[in-house]
């Protein structure tokens, strides 16, 4: 039975999910939307919620001394280390529910938000030993393309072409040449998870994929696409409306992985092109105002629609048979 | 193999590191997470062994490197449950950001260090590089000097670390290969009364209680930073008043009597030597070697270096003729640190004696009685500077 | 809150408060009003379900208003509003 949003209204409409107001999150910014999504479902089920977040945006912006915006347990450790951090609190749940100092029946849910630099990079190494050593718990990215919440740094998720401070568009060099890190594909490859793209703009995809990454017996990730207002350089109320351009543009396809299975969740009838999606953004006009700029755009639209391709036919080729029992 | 004998407390021809991997066993915490290096590896293996056994209930987790080894200490601990790790050199420094993270957590950890040489180039043998590249990190660092001390600090340390008043990570340190591998006799005592000493773990603020949420690991900015480092001062102000107090408690139960220093021959010496560590059993060798020969020499051992004891070190050493200070470690571009501090504590002294900084055993490079005789030898003879950086057993 | 000593909040750094930042009232930053017509509002929810602040007032899923204490004026809830039943004003033409 799919959650729909009517019903997380009547359920949350005085009820508050474990995020609060009172965050210094830019106005507009996708990251709190994601961790209200996560939150919301969470507690809907039955779940007792906890969060392990990494140093970034959310991390920073609800967490200044001597203020929390958050009112489930929180954990911030360090930057690249919240999945083993959460790998810790997973493991003294069971192990204090071994020594009977916690009911057996109390289910929590375990819950690590990470921003692209957590995730991408120097968080790699800790996220895919917490999902290799099979911890229960989730994980989600909230996507945002770039190390934000120091000012626009690029990170393994930037795509190509896309201002930022450290991989600048240039007079020589037109920005970052490497294209976006397919961070599903390396969780996914793990096997023993399930793994999924979600987005702002499907909410009901969203809340779907959530409850199946809690519910699934082993470790989880969801990648959501996050707007960042502020380096995108969009208006503060488009975040929505870009992240639907990233779907419909098939720059952002919504599918997800069980076990090696490969199902794509959403299949427009056609797509938009990507440059629909580029031209949107502020970050993005340095590139298109160059000569290159076609040649670069062509390349990321062809990767853009060989990567479908991929997905359907590996959609077609796992059907049934996960390679994890 | 361990055994225990429940009555005659026989001793047991044990490695250091199977003694504190046996401490650990009867300590039995929620949560061990550890990532294998050499010397430390073995303690990591007999532990898993008693797991896989289920001889203990402990949950272990084989994490991919040493940084999440204590990243998943610090989110088990701060969840409520006791927790440990276990590490040396390399492995110490690449955790470094979360040791400080612990620490400033307040979260009472206790980790076995195997004293081992930082890289590089790669050395997998003894010194103290590793645990002094932490001493400022917040951890009460403890030296055994055996293997029977480092069996026995690793159980003290659990009490000293849960205390209200100290709630800081303790680190035990264990001299590599040379205690961790070398077998000595061991007196193992009876789980019950290790169980009994260390009690069960009273969580502060667990993670776990979702009905009274809280948050760790904020971001501070510079109008709460400084108050909340002043309050591990204090921490550490409340290890060096507690520890005397659990050393009486530990000595009621098992019988060892355990303090900041260990003085021994120090009463009428001309000159004492300060060491940490597993060479604190050669000096003791060389000053019995040398008070045959009629020579006043004597050894002020340290037990504990944070809380650093300048008191007790005051006390031992105001109005000695020569002190010499053995570091087995480096600061470059400064005084050796053991000697550094041991100079400092003799700032206020009525009678300041003379001094001299002798480096040795760096990269496991061996010290042995003669070593130390050269040393005395130079005290004795007052030919101590004590601006000049001296070495034992260094090729030139 | 005055800033406190040392002696005076928990140690570790733990912040004992749960959800204490809703002390912080962040409707000092807007620059923009969204401004709710009763008429229009179908009650969709989707302003409920987007606003990054949760600064959107309902009642078992009848929209009640807007929470300008906490309002940042993003605008995201005017934009998704199907109904274009939230319109953004200038937070000038609100001074007292």
């Amino acid at each position: 039975m799919p959650i729909t949003m009517k019903e997380l209204a009547l359920e949350f409409d005085k009820k508050n999910p474990g995020i609060t107001q009172g965050h210094r999150l830019c106005p507009g910014c996708g990251a709190p939307i994601t961790a209200k999504f996560v939150l919301m479902v969470a507690k809907h089920l039955g779940y007792d919620p906890l969060v392990g977040v990494a140093t970034g945006c959310l991390e920073v912006s609800t967490t200044i001394y001597p203020y929390t915006a958050w009112s489930i347990p929180y954990i911030h450790n360090a930057f690249e280390n919240v999945s083993a951090t959460v790998s810790g609190v997973e493991t003294a749940s069971r192990a204090l529910k071994k020594w009977g100092k916690i009911p057996q029946d109390k289910r929590y849910a375990f819950i690590a938000f990470g921003g692209d630099g957590g995730t991408y990079d120097i968080g790699l190494q800790s996220l895919s030993g917490a999902v290799e050593r099979g911890h229960n718990f989730l994980y989600v990215l909230y996507d945002n393309e770039g190390y934000m919440n120091t000012g626009n740094q690029r990170s393994g998720s930037t795509p190509p072409g896309a201002q930022t401070t450290t991989a600048p568009v240039g007079k020589v060099i037109p920005g970052k040449p490497q294209l976006k890190k397919n961070i599903v594909e390396i969780i996914a490859a793990h096997e023993n998870v399930y793994a999924a793209t979600v987005s702002l703009s499907d909410p009901v995809d969203f809340f779907n994929k959530v409850e199946k990454g809690l519910n699934f017996q082993g470790p989880a990730f969801l990648a959501a696409m996050s707007p960042c207002v502020r380096f995108w350089r969009v208006p503060e109320s488009d975040t929505v409306k870009i992240a639907r351009l990233a779907v419909e543009s098939n720059y952002w396809p919504l599918y997800e992985v069980e076990k090696g299975v490969y199902r794509v969740t959403r299949k427009p009838k056609s797509f938009k092109p990507v440059e629909e999606f580029l031209k949107s953004q502020g970050r993005f006009r340095p590139l298109l105002s160059r000569p290159d700029a076609d040649k670069i755009v062509g390349e990321l639209q062809a990767y853009v629609d060989a990567r479908w391709k991929r997905l359907l036919a590996l959609e077609e080729a796992t059907k049934d048979k996960p390679i994890r029992k | 193999m361990v055994t225990v004998a429940e009555k005659t407390r026989a001793k047991q021809a044990l490695t250091g590191a199977e003694a504190v991997a046996y401490a650990m066993k009867q300590i039995e915490p929620h949560v061990v997470a550890a990532y294998p290096i050499t010397p430390q590896t073995p303690i990591v293996e007999y532990f898993a062994q008693f797991v896989a056994d289920g001889l203990v209930k402990t949950e272990m987790i084989p994490v991919e490197s040493e940084h999440s080894a204590m990243s998943a200490v610090v989110g088990a601990a701060a969840s409520g449950a006791r927790a440990m790790t276990a590490t040396s050199a390399n492995g110490l420094a690449l955790m470094h950001e979360v040791v400080y993270i612990t620490a400033s957590m307040r979260l009472p950890v206790v980790m076995p260090v195997v004293n081992r040489a930082l890289s590089g180039p790669i050395n997998i043998h003894c010194d103290h590089s590793d645990s002094m590249a932490e001493r400022d990190s917040g951890w009460i660092q403890l030296y055994a000097e055996n293997n029977q001390e480092a069996y026995e600090l690793t159980v003290l340390a659990v009490r000293l670390a849960e205390s209200k008043e100290v709630r800081l990570p303790v680190m035990v340190c264990l001299d590599g290969f040379i205690l961790s591998h070398g077998v000595e006799p061991v007196e193992i005592y009876p789980d019950d009364q290790v169980k009994k000493f260390v009690g069960e773990t009273k969580p502060s603020y667990p993670l776990l209680d979702t009905s009274h949420p809280v948050t760790y690991g904020p971001i501070d900015l510079y109008d709460y930073y400084f108050e909340h480092k002043r309050q591990q001062i204090e921490g550490m102000k409340g290890a060096k008043e507690l520890f005397p107090v659990i050393a009486r408690e530990f000595e009621r139960s098992f019988g060892k009597k355990y303090d900041f220093v260990e003085r021994y021959r120090t009463d009428d010496a001309d000159c004492v030597i300060v060491a940490l560590g597993s060479t604190n059993s050669t000096i003791k060798y060389a000053v019995d070697w040398m008070r045959e020969e009629g020579q006043k020499v004597g050894l002020l051992k340290l037990w504990t270096f944070r809380p650093f004891p300048k008191e007790e070190i005051r006390k031992a050493l105001d109005g000695k003729k020569a002190v010499v200070v053995l570091d087995r470690a480096a600061s470059f571009g400064a005084e050796a640190p053991l000697y550094e501090a041991v100079k400092s504590s003799l700032y206020n002294a009525v009678h300041r004696p003379a001094m001299g900084s002798y480096i040795y055993g760096l990269g496991g490079r061996d010290i042995r009685p003669e070593d130390i005789r050269k040393a005395a030898d130079d005290a004795l003879k007052g030919k101590l500077n004590a601006d000049e950086q001296m070495y034992l057993g260094l090729r030139e | 809150m005055a800033a406190k000593g040392w002696k005076e909040i928990p140690i570790g750094g733990t912040i004992t408060e749960a959800g204490n930042a809703k002390e912080v009232k962040t409707g000092s930053w807007r620059v923009m009003r969204p401004i709710h017509d009763k008429n229009k509002c179908t009650s969709c929810m989707l302003c409920w379900l987007y606003c990054p602040d949760q600064a959107i007032l309902q009642t078992q899923g009848h929209m009640d208003g807007i929470n300008y204490d906490y309002c940042k004026g993003c605008g995201l809830c005017s934009s998704v509003c199907p109904a274009k039943a939230i319109e953004m004003k200038a937070e000038t033409e609100f001074l007292e």
